[in-house]
């Protein structure tokens, strides 16, 4: 793909893992469509941030602790990852409960990088 | 769903070969696998097939191409992280062949 | 940029999140149960009066009606049917759906 083509794409994650599907559906999406080297981001607001919350154990519930892959992101080169600074604060959570590498932005601020995207994709 | 028999045990695997249970994985699996993948396998071959099942290990997931060779590059030396050694070695796909034979999952994003 | 938002803003913190990060002058549409955010005597009547002032608020008839909400929809929104909706789509430059 010529570099003329190249867009903006940012993954909205808002949902806890487990509980639901999305989390996970997000996680091989962004996987998949890396294959395209499109100008990729990551927002996590609201209960998405728990998706990033260090230590999942989820051998009790018998479901796959996908929470390692994150960490592959980046041989994917996929590094712009944002979380919502008010949803940390929310949970009583802060950067350092983080998996992998964010950067803390406000809400507004996250507002402002949507309004610069070509695609948003929801989850 | 089908099975593959090795010294006596049976393991089962998908509609397209792929090991079901990856923990039951072990190097003569792999040889039988690749049987199927008409590969031979060598030092090399193991090498990479091993790495993939580090990989899978560590991050849970199988890599896409891309990332396998830059990986490869990264970990064994750049005269091993090219397209073309990989492709020598399995040459219908590197991360499609050398997943199946380390019992790995297909990877995702390959169709 | 168009916002859209399909949950009720006493079941889920949708609204909030949206009007959150929403940037002035964008738009944003109301659909599904999303639509009872636009209704007079809603709790979240007050929060989306002051978005008005600086935003644009538009609401789905169809879902409103069905709702038997129509009556009651708040002054300032205003009701696109689907022809409206794939207008705002059309016009935006992007577009995120708040689910």
């Amino acid at each position: 793909m010529s570099e003329g083509q190249v867009k903006k794409i940012m993954y909205v994650n808002r949902k806890a893992p487990y509980g639901t599907i999305y989390a996970l559906e997000s996680l091989e999406v962004v996987l998949i469509a890396a294959a395209f080297d499109q100008d990729v981001s990551l927002v996590f607001m609201d209960d998405g941030v728990y998706q990033l919350k260090k230590g999942h154990q989820t051998k009790g519930i018998e479901v796959k602790n996908f929470q390692p892959t994150y960490r592959a992101l980046d041989d994917y080169d996929i590094n712009k990852l944002y979380v919502e600074k008010e949803a940390l604060e929310a949970r009583g959570l802060s950067e350092d409960d983080m998996c992998v590498p964010v950067e803390v932005k406000t809400a507004a601020e996250i507002g402002k990088l949507m309004d610069e995207q070509d695609v948003l994709l929801s989850f | 769903m089908a099975a593959i028999e090795v010294n006596g045990k049976s393991y089962e695997v998908d509609e397209e070969g792929y090991l079901v249970n990856l923990a039951e994985w072990n190097e003569d699996v792999g040889k039988l696998l690749a049987e199927g993948e008409k590969i031979e396998m060598t030092p090399s071959h193991w090498e990479v097939v091993n790495f993939l099942r580090d990989y899978y290990n560590e991050f849970q997931i199988a890599p896409a191409v891309r990332v396998l060779t830059k990986a490869i590059g990264k970990k064994l030396g750049p005269e091993k992280g090219n397209s073309q050694y990989l492709y020598e070695l399995f040459p219908y796909g590197p991360a499609k062949q050398a997943c199946k034979i380390a019992g790995l999952p297909k990877p995702t994003g390959c169709i | 940029m168009l916002h859209i938002v399909n949950k009720s803003p006493l079941e889920r913190n949708t609204l909030d999140s949206c009007l959150a990060a929403a940037q002035p002058g964008a738009a944003v549409l109301l659909i599904e149960d999303g639509v009872y955010a636009a209704t007079r005597g809603n709790a979240a009547e007050g929060k989306l009066r002051a978005a008005l002032a600086r935003l644009e608020i538009y609401v789905l008839a169809p879902d409103l009606e069905a709702r038997g909400m129509a009556q009651v929809l708040s002054d300032g929104v205003k009701p696109v049917d689907y022809a409206g909706f794939v207008d705002l789509v059309a016009k935006n430059r992007n577009c995120q759906s708040w689910l």
